[in-house]
């Protein structure tokens, strides 16, 4: 026989596994209650009657159980499929529990209700596209933050840098814009040691003239002017610049170094002698670290 | 631990083909120890363990120190008759010792070639697109976030920020395609502070996505330098792997192919060890006045005259943020973290050894 009250005193005062206590109040984990909440009228284990609703998969089901099958646990439940539409549910809710207890009637269609509005929503938002949290554990951040100091030690970026563009400019990848032709520049070094003896008295006076005076200034002008011209006129036949060159006097060496020396500062001049320039090729290099031989794509 | 060792070195083979010639002799130094029982991992008491193991080290150093002062006067022995110095020892660097990668490439490797020309980028780098690059943030945005977009701003030309909105990647990437851009940075925030680069290359390009770290806006360097709107110089280390080739490529589609030497300014993506340094410098070239003083004091006494030697320098000036990136994936199309085919993911399991590097 069962009595629903002794049930009832015997869980709710000495203890029933199912009871969270919070501090709003006190709530029922059982799946098969309908409110929630830990009540007498609410227990499913205290109400030989009872009826709630359970989702398998997005598929509502009414859930009853009655005295009769009191005494077997195993078919204890009885399980009816709710339709989808909302409205005929309700209706087979009714038709299920038409003399049931109005309390329990009333219950399950709220559960109704509030299933269906989140069942609508869980689905709208699955369709939304939602950001994921991935988390790294602790020692492969610390592990990731070490190797890269190191790593950032071993390539010595300034010095990398400052190779690869050197080795762009004795390549000529820059074209004619820093005044540097490889083969004068070392003949002008050789003569220079060599006439290092016996030229130091002119230098030196050539140094002091370059310091003083404002005339000087002047007629560097002039040069750069001439200079400018001169290096329009060797531009447009880039090919056989390096042939022109070699033809060169000493007088002009001397001024191909003060050029060097200036051109740097007055390169906003060179920009005009540049646009007649041609087009300088673009040759763009993956630089391999053992390779000796470099592949270079040329676009 | 030795008895594992020894039973290892008697089944396998010593000519092992992986093992280098340094390997092989510790291991045969280590044998010998085993054998001697004196390998202080076989000791069971601390106190005679730790005392054993730091006469060891004690050992050890005298005979460095005796090898190193052995080779300098050898060195010096050899300058001074005039003879030629034995040569230098390499010393064994990580990059070295790097483990044997079959996908590096080769300088004539005509399949590499052909599939250059047959991958996204070509088009970008054979300059018949312009890159257009569309940069936007991940929903939240943060502190340090759009300084650091700014900074990317001027860094790369032709880009432009948009806000996100709460769009959805996918149809960003799709507003972008039907806007003719070619690619789509997204800076990803985590905790404040810019954590990750997604790079998506139109129209059906590839999906990279980098870790960033160690971020430093221009604001924070010291004596920076101000880039000016010419189109920089790019400059790509490293990328050996056919992987590093494909990232090198993508990287290099951001940026125009004309660049104008005449603003003097480079960017530079340095691959080291599978992270990337990116660097944004103004460079200058000088000569350098520097006087060789003779090495060999003693014989150059008849010589007086110091040989000034011009050098030829670079000088850099740094401008523009600086930070690291590290590949997480590479996913082949547009960004589908779902259903995409990803070409590359790395996955713990891969760091098997502290000598293997991927990029």
């Amino acid at each position: 026989m069962q009595h629903d009250e002794v049930i009832w005193q015997v869980i709710r005062h000495n203890h029933c596994s199912f009871m969270a206590k919070i501090e709003t109040g006190n709530f029922c984990r059982n799946p098969y209650n309908v409110t929630g909440v830990c009540n007498r009228s609410s227990c499913p284990l205290a109400n030989s009657r009872y009826a709630t609703i359970r989702d398998h998969e997005g598929v509502f089901y009414l859930y009853m159980k009655t005295i009769e099958r009191a005494h077997m646990p195993n078919k204890l439940w009885e399980r009816v499929k709710l339709p989808r539409n909302y409205e005929k549910a309700l209706e087979v809710i009714d038709k299920h529990l038409m003399y049931w207890p109005k309390f329990l009637v009333h219950k399950t269609k709220q559960r109704l209700t509030k299933m269906t509005q989140m069942r609508i929503r869980m689905r709208k938002l699955a369709l939304k596209t939602r950001e994921k949290i991935m988390t790294t554990p602790r020692k492969e951040k610390k592990r990731e933050a070490r190797r890269e100091e190191k790593a950032e030690k071993a390539a010595v970026l300034d010095k990398s840098i400052e190779k690869e563009l050197l080795e762009r400019l004795k390549r000529g990848v820059y074209g004619d814009i820093y005044n540097y032709p490889v083969k004068e520049y070392n003949k002008v070094l050789d003569m220079e040691r060599q006439q290092a003896a016996s030229e130091d008295e002119d230098e030196q006076e050539g140094e002091i003239e370059y310091v003083e005076g404002y005339e000087e200034l002047e007629e560097e002008e002039d040069m750069e002017d001439l200079g400018d011209l001169a290096i329009g006129a060797d531009d447009d036949t880039v090919g056989i610049s390096d042939d022109d060159e070699e033809h060169v006097t000493a007088t002009d060496h001397q001024r191909r170094r003060k050029e060097y020396g200036i051109s740097e500062r007055k390169l906003e001049k060179d920009e005009s002698g540049a646009k007649q320039k041609k087009k300088a090729k673009v040759l763009i290099e993956v630089e391999h670290e053992d390779t000796s031989e470099r592949q270079t794509t040329v676009q | 631990m030795g008895g594992k060792r020894k039973d290892f070195a008697s089944t396998t083979d010593v000519q092992g083909t992986e093992e280098g010639g340094e390997q092989k002799v510790k291991k045969k130094k280590k044998e010998k120890l085993a054998a001697d029982g004196l390998l202080p991992s076989t000791i069971k008491n601390k106190e005679k363990r730790s005392a054993v193991h730091a006469k060891l080290k004690q050992q050890k150093r005298l005979e460095k120190r005796k090898r190193a002062k052995a080779r300098e006067a050898a060195e010096q022995r050899a300058l001074e008759l005039g003879e030629e110095p034995p040569p230098r020892k390499i010393p064994r660097t990580i990059e070295n010792t790097r483990e044997l990668d079959e996908t590096i490439c080769k300088p004539d490797d005509e399949e590499l070639f052909a599939a250059n020309d047959a991958d996204e980028f070509s088009s970008i780098l054979k300059q018949d697109r312009t890159p257009k690059i569309l940069i936007t943030t991940c929903r939240f945005n943060s502190t340090r976030g759009p300084a650091f977009i700014s900074d990317l701003l001027s860094v790369i030309p032709n880009a432009h920020y948009f806000k996100r909105g709460t769009y959805d990647l996918k149809k960003i990437v799709e507003y972008a395609e039907n806007k003719e851009f070619t690619s789509v940075i997204v800076v990803h925030t985590n905790r404040r502070e810019p954590d990750a680069l997604l790079i998506i290359a139109l129209p059906d390009g590839p999906t990279a996505h980098f870790k960033l770290s160690k971020l430093l806006l221009r604001k924070d360097i010291k004596n920076h330098g101000n880039p000016t709107s010419h189109k920089p110089e790019l400059v790509l280390n490293n990328f050996t792997t056919r992987l590093g080739h494909r990232i090198g490529r993508l990287i290099q589609s951001l940026f125009p192919q004309d660049p104008n030497f005449h603003g003097r300014r480079v960017v530079t993506f340095h691959n080291q060890r599978d992270f990337v340094f990116f660097r944004h410098h103004r460079y200058i070239f000088e000569t350098k006045e520097s006087k060789q003083a003779a090495s060999s004091g003693k014989k150059s006494k008849d010589n007086n005259d110091e040989k000034s030697e011009q050098k030829l320098i670079a000088r850099l000036q740094e401008c523009g943020p600086r930070f690291t990136l590290k590949l997480i994936s590479l996913q082949h199309g547009t960004f589908d973290s779902k259903g995409g085919e990803y070409e590359w993911v790395h996955k713990p399991e891969m760091d098997t050894s502290r000598r293997r590097f991927f990029l």
